[in-house]
């Protein structure tokens, strides 16, 4: 029943935090690699010799990104499982030192599940409260910290509202209480975004997904500090030093290698116009009436994330509306939204009732154009005093 | 035990005179039709009366089984022992140690029903039955016989093999698929629709099936959603011919025109006139609604008269009577429950007003309905021209 693939010119994809399209040469490259050069990284000969190279030359690739050691890099399955080795392997490893974690009340649903889970195993979460543009206070991390902190887990840039956190300040605080305190971060929505380097920020772990840097879907890594005890979550024939056992996803490694190369290239000029395209939608969709713009502005947000109230108009109609003038958005964030439920970062941030169910998301990428942009706002100016003009009574 | 044939029982079948041969090669087929979903290869064959499935070769039992419950018209799905015709004294040893497998617990009552379809076997009918009794009984002492109402009956049929069968698992019943004329099904994603379509299906009619969608305020899921579900129907009722029908410009226009609290039952009334105008095009005989009294207030008895006024052809309501666990109880025996409670709205839902009327008064209706006399009609028409079809059909 599946429709035949195409790609319409028409398509204006503004849901890139959700994923993004992957790059012709990631493509390119996945395909040889599966097709020809298929060996196991573990096979002794020379197939595996090949696919082991592929292996190390994208593990020095991103560990120049980050300015870390190549040893550093550990890859998984995607963001989702980066967070879960981060977060479980982190608690574990260290419970002996007390059992405490802090994470805040925005983050991903890869970090709240997780700490769920967690408490259920004994440990205690503490779960910082943000600000109404949705960023916590250093104070609150202050005292929240004890000395049975084991570990901090906070989000670089939410992905609903694009929020930045004081990380650099977040880990020189934890670093000056509690030295051997573990500081997570989850950059999957920052990296290629925003510069970060772990050690001058005093990261020791941090998560990130390749299909939100137009690589492929299910690979990800988790850089861990060399000082950082983790343990393992998946065992088995002992890849990747024991840490993460299971063959290496190959294509999957080098096609996300390929894709932080491009997206590194000329990184601030990247995101420069990132800002650009972002100021000029907030612009435009700022003067139809009834609209309110959620969050920071400015640099103070992330380039590549609106999070937009439309008084009247239920996010699962704007969108569908939207959809059908060939633009994808998202309603809230795209991975609580198969399930409509309201949203707790939203929420976290005080965003009054009415608004609740009335909030799209529009993430770019450095495929966004104005035309775009433009065409996206037009359409908007249209769509939204019919729909408001068809309600329930 | 090895099982290497299946006999079908059907019940109402027996009784439809000339037309008898008609129903059980529908039958046949629909049997067939549910086997294509098993692996192996399978004999569907008539034999005097009875309908028997020869496996060839090996396949999955519970597979088989699941599968063969899903054809309407068997009542009764009996798994067959054969045996080779080696003297009468290896059959007791045979029927013993079927005995012994099927029933490990041997404090049961029992009796022995044989038929001999060749005739020129040295024993009647009579004598196997006491002769394999007494073995029986000789064999297991905590055994005993009831010819009233025994706990087994153990049936052996004298044919070119020997065939022995105990177990009776039950069929849904019903009539065979195409024994009885097509109906059009107004199909939404909810949980009474499905079930209805499943009812009627039942009783050996064709299903075809309508859906209305209202785009932007559906989303291609909870299309997805309804083809999930007549896909489900389909394992049933076999292929099912979906329509797709655009509804939003029609509900938007009524919105205009009408009163809000009347929007409900207008609506509905145009549901019916495009699903009765796709009926009569297809050669259909009735509509089916999973409609219910009092459930909701768009089916109160006055609010099924005003949209009932609307149809010229027959509204057939196998839900009517029932309560909403009643039918909840049948959609999760079905399988439809799962895919109905998915949250994804519905065009019945989308402008409901907050006090629809319950008592719609069929007058003002119409004449309410007269507010739309300016573009109803081409606006139907658009609907109707650009449906979309789907064939759905349940396969693995």
């Amino acid at each position: 029943m599946g429709k035949d693939i195409k790609f319409d010119m028409n398509e204006v994809y503004l849901d890139n935090s959700a994923t993004t399209r992957c790059l012709p040469e990631v493509a390119a490259l996945m395909t040889h690699i599966m097709c020809e050069d298929y060996g196991n990284p573990s096979s002794m000969h020379k197939k595996g010799v090949e696919a082991e190279k592929y292996v190390r030359y994208s593990k020095e690739i991103i560990a120049k990104s980050l300015k870390v050691q190549e040893k550093e890099i550990l890859f998984t399955s995607g963001g989702t499982e980066s967070d879960n080795i981060a977060l479980i392997g982190g608690a574990y490893a260290n419970y002996r030192a007390g059992r405490h974690i802090i994470t805040t009340r925005i983050e991903h649903p890869a970090v709240l599940q997780t700490c769920a889970y967690l408490e259920e195993q004994g440990f205690e979460v503490t779960y910082l409260p943000v600000n109404e543009n949705g960023v916590i206070k250093l104070s609150d991390l202050e005292r929240a910290m004890t000395r049975n902190t084991i570990l901090v887990s906070i989000m670089h840039v939410n992905n609903e509202i694009g929020s930045i956190q004081p990380i650099a300040e977040a880990g020189a605080l934890i670093k000056r209480m509690n030295p051997n305190t573990l500081f997570h971060v989850d950059a999957i929505q920052s990296y290629g975004k925003c510069r970060i380097y772990p050690k001058r920020m005093n990261i020791d772990l941090l998560s990130v997904s390749a299909h939100k840097i137009h690589g492929p879907k299910g690979v990800g890594f988790l850089y861990i500090s060399e000082k950082a005890k983790v343990r393992p979550i998946l065992f088995g024939g002992g890849q990747q030093r024991g840490m993460r056992s299971g063959t290496e996803n190959v294509p999957g490694i080098a096609g996300m290698a390929k894709a932080v190369e491009q997206v590194y290239m000329d990184l601030d000029s990247k995101v420069n116009q990132l800002y650009r395209i972002r100021e000029r939608f907030i612009q435009g969709v700022s003067r139809i009436e009834g609209i309110k713009i959620n969050g920071c502005q400015g640099a103070e947000s992330a380039p590549h994330i609106v999070s937009v109230s439309i008084q009247g108009v239920r996010s699962e109609v704007m969108l569908h509306a939207l959809e059908d003038k060939g633009i994808y958005v998202s309603a809230g964030s795209a991975c609580s939204s198969n399930k409509p439920a309201i949203s707790a970062t939203l929420k976290a941030i005080g965003v009054e009732k009415q608004y609740l169910d009335s909030t799209i998301r529009f993430s770019f990428s450095m495929f966004t154009t104005e035309e775009e942009i433009d065409y996206t706002v037009m359409c908007m100016g249209e769509l939204i005093p019919m729909l408001r003009h068809y309600t329930r009574h | 035990m090895e099982y290497k044939a299946f006999l079908i029982k059907y019940a109402e079948i027996g009784v439809k005179g000339k037309n008898r041969y008609l129903f059980e090669d529908r039958l046949c087929d629909q049997i067939r039709y549910a086997l294509k979903r098993c692996d192996g290869a399978f004999d569907v064959t008539k034999s005097q009366g009875r309908i028997y499935v020869n496996a060839d070769g090996d396949y999955d039992y519970d597979e088989v089984v699941e599968n063969l419950k899903t054809v309407f018209g068997v009542t009764g799905i009996c798994p067959v022992v054969q045996f080779a015709d080696e003297g009468f004294e290896k059959l007791c040893e045979d029927v013993i140690q079927y005995m012994d497998e099927v029933y490990p617990d041997k404090n049961i009552t029992f009796k022995v029903e044989a038929r001999r379809a060749r005739k020129n076997y040295p024993k009647d009918s009579m004598e196997i039955n006491r002769e394999i009794g007494e073995a029986l009984l000789k064999a297991f002492p905590e055994i005993r016989v009831d010819v009233h109402k025994p706990d087994v009956l153990l049936r052996i049929e004298i044919r070119e093999k020997i065939n022995v069968y105990s177990v009776v698992i039950a069929g849904p019943g019903g009539l065979p698929i195409g024994t009885n004329g097509k109906g059009t099904l107004l199909l939404s994603g909810g949980i009474d629709s499905p079930v209805a379509g499943y009812m009627i299906a039942k009783r050996g009619v064709k299903i075809d099936a309508v859906y209305f969608s209202a785009p932007p305020y559906t989303s291609e899921r909870a299309t997805q959603k309804v083809m999930d579900l007549a896909k489900i129907v389909s394992k049933y009722s076999g292929p099912i011919t979906l329509h797709i029908i655009n509804f939003t410009d029609i509900q938007l226009y009524i919105y205009d025109k009408c009163p809000h609290d009347e929007l409900t039952i207008i609506m509905r009334r145009y549901m019916m006139r495009i699903a009765q105008t796709i009926a009569e095009k297809s050669g259909s005989l009735g509509l089916i609604t999973g409609e219910s009294i009092g459930q909701v207030a768009s089916q109160t008895m006055q609010s099924l008269m005003a949209t009932n006024d609307v149809c010229t052809m027959p509204v057939y309501r196998p839900l009517i009577g029932m309560d909403k666990q009643e039918i909840v109880e049948i959609s999760e025996k079905i399988d439809t429950y799962e895919t109905s409670i998915l949250p994804y709205e519905d065009c019945c839902t989308i402008f409901v007003a907050k006090h629809p009327v319950t008592k719609p008064n069929l007058n003002v209706i119409r004449i309410h309905e007269n507010n739309l006399e300016e573009r109803i009609e081409e606006l139907v028409q658009t609907a109707l021209e650009t449906e979309e079809v789907v064939e759905i059909k349940w396969e693995v």
